[in-house]
């Protein structure tokens, strides 16, 4: 392991990504406009179907869809960097290539976190509030595993991938389908059964519960299996990114 | 032998399917010299360097890099050698300084020196002003300086550069092969170079090895190549060992690159 080199590719997605401030901006447009949409337009109905706040219920979903969203793109960056060469600069150094992997992971994780701190704090201006101060630490956790769960993924896709040719058919047949079959949206209850069985093996679905439990207190799986399910699939996905990054060729 | 020389590639072939882009090739490069591998487009120079930094797995042979077996001790020939890519390989979105300070870690540069190191070499390449600005602003010529100073920055051994002077003007040219000179006379430090400019491998080789469809056709300094091939200039004794015809060859790794750029750049 060479941490040396971890930190400084960490470090390369994080300058860049405070760099691109016009990007930033341009990708709290989403989520903002789905707080506006979904929140305010499904608001009344929910709450006279008797779910409460549907703005409490919905926020954790937006947030871990933003997380979502640029944690895959971060991973997916790879393809650029090979295309624009600067893969090569990183390949043909004296350094492990799993260093490479998880400097370029850990970096992209930390900007889907931030990009998921960002959507936090806009969320307020909703009306979103938090029962528990304290849990917002496990809340963060589970936005931490998701945000390498999907950054890895992104990397593992991009290292199959020689151009992004493919990008719609991952964004339509992965992205779009992991977001919308989580529970990001709606409720878990009364579910159409096969559509039950979708909904649970949709990672997101565990990151999005861990998060509604601890901020406003309502988990259907319970926490302790979410945070199982989330350490699990993150720690294959880094395996499974990381061998495919092992076999990319220049 | 062993010492004498400081890369030794013995029967070095590289199949990508059915073709095979290097044939077979075997040839040494002696400690401090500058060798110059010439051939017609697509002749397997770009190949051979990749096998030889380790960034591609030959078919079969055998490569001794420093007194390293490439296939088995990659970190040692990565750490003994620098190398500037035929295609762009910075990161555009940093800086100058940016892109010098990431090669100084992912070399494990002393941290003591990486300033002074960073200053001495863009200051060399002109380039110490514009530091501060992103790659991206920069013109292909600025690139290639900055590529050349990083392929530096951690004192290689030898240095491998694939065409580092296309695009360049005939002052950055004349500048940077100056500078080569010097570092290769200075140091002793080895320089494996490839060119399509005949009169720059004439002034700047100690020896030449023409290779064409991916074999190696004729060996030996400028003169001796003249003479083999009864011609008064380098690029004629070129011509009369490859032919005239024109390589009708796919677009290579650059003109795909460069049509990439076009299309992003229009989106
Ligand atoms: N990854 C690859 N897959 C298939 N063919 C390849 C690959 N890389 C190179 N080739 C082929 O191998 C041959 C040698 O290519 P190479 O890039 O080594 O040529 P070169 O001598 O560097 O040419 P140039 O002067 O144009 O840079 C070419 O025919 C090229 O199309
Ligand atoms: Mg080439």
């Amino acid at each position: 392991m060479d941490f040396s080199t971890i930190y400084i590719l960490w470090k390369r997605q994080l300058i860049k990504y405070f760099r691109s401030r016009s990007r930033i901006v341009g990708s709290l447009g989403q989520p903002i406009l789905f707080l506006v949409a979904f929140g305010f337009g499904f608001g009344g109905v929910y709450q006279r179907a008797g779910g409460g706040s549907y703005m409490e219920f919905l926020a954790p979903g937006i947030i871990l869809m933003s997380v979502l969203f640029t944690a895959v793109f971060s991973g997916i960056d790879l393809i650029w960097d090979r295309q624009f060469g600067f893969l090569k600069e990183t390949m043909v150094a004296p350094v492990p290539r799993l260093s490479i992997m998880l400097g370029k992971t850990l970096g992209g994780a930390t900007v889907a976190v931030i990009q998921g701190l960002i959507v936090f704090l806009l969320t307020f201006l909703f009306g979103f509030h938090i029962a528990s101060a304290p849990l917002l630490l496990v809340a963060f956790f589970a936005v931490v595993l998701v945000a390498i769960l999907f950054t890895s993924l992104g990397v593992a896709i991009a290292s199959t991938l020689e151009d992004m040719q493919g990008f719609q058919l991952i964004m339509n047949f992965l992205v779009m389908p992991t977001v919308f079959l989580s529970g990001a949206f709606f409720p878990l209850q009364g579910l159409p059964t096969l559509m039950e069985y979708v909904v649970k093996i949709d990672p997101l679905t565990y990151g999005v519960d861990a998060v509604r439990g601890a901020l406003i207190g309502i988990s259907s799986f319970g926490m302790a299996l979410d945070f199982a399910i989330l350490i699990g699939l993150s720690v294959a996905m880094l395996a499974i990114g990381s061998y495919l990054f092992e076999k990319v060729q220049i | 032998m062993a010492t004498d020389h400081i890369l030794t590639v013995t029967n070095l072939t590289k199949r990508f399917g059915t073709f095979t882009a290097v044939d077979s090739v075997s040839f040494a490069v002696k400690r401090g010299e500058i060798f110059a591998f010439l051939g017609p487009n697509g002749a397997g120079k770009s190949t051979t360097i990749k096998m030889v930094t380790t960034l591609l797995s030959p078919t079969s042979g055998a490569i001794i890099l420093n007194g390293h077996e490439a296939a088995h001790h990659k970190d040692a020939v990565r750490k003994s050698l620098g190398i500037v890519f035929q295609d762009p390989s910075l990161d555009d979105d940093l800086t100058a300084q940016e892109n010098l300070e990431l090669h100084a870690a992912l070399y494990h540069t002393p941290v003591k020196e990486r300033a002074a190191r960073i200053e001495n070499l863009m200051t060399f390449v002109e380039l110490w002003d514009r530091r501060n600005s992103l790659v991206k602003t920069f013109s292909g010529g600025m690139k290639r300086r900055l590529e050349i100073a990083r392929g530096l920055l951690h004192h290689p051994h030898i240095l491998f550069l694939d065409e580092p002077t296309i695009g360049l003007d005939p002052q950055t040219r004349n500048h940077l092969w100056s500078y080569i000179k010097k570092v290769n006379r200075d140091e002793g430090m080895t320089v494996f170079l490839t060119t399509h400019y005949m009169e720059e491998a004439e002034r700047v080789a100690d020896r030449i090895a023409v290779i064409d469809h991916g074999k190696i056709i004729a060996e030996g300094t400028a003169g001796s190549l003249k003479k083999q091939t009864k011609q008064t200039n380098l690029e004629d004794a070129f011509l009369a060992l490859t032919g005239h015809a024109i390589r009708d060859e796919e677009a290579t790794g650059l003109d795909h690159m460069r049509a990439r750029h076009q299309m992003w750049r229009r989106h």
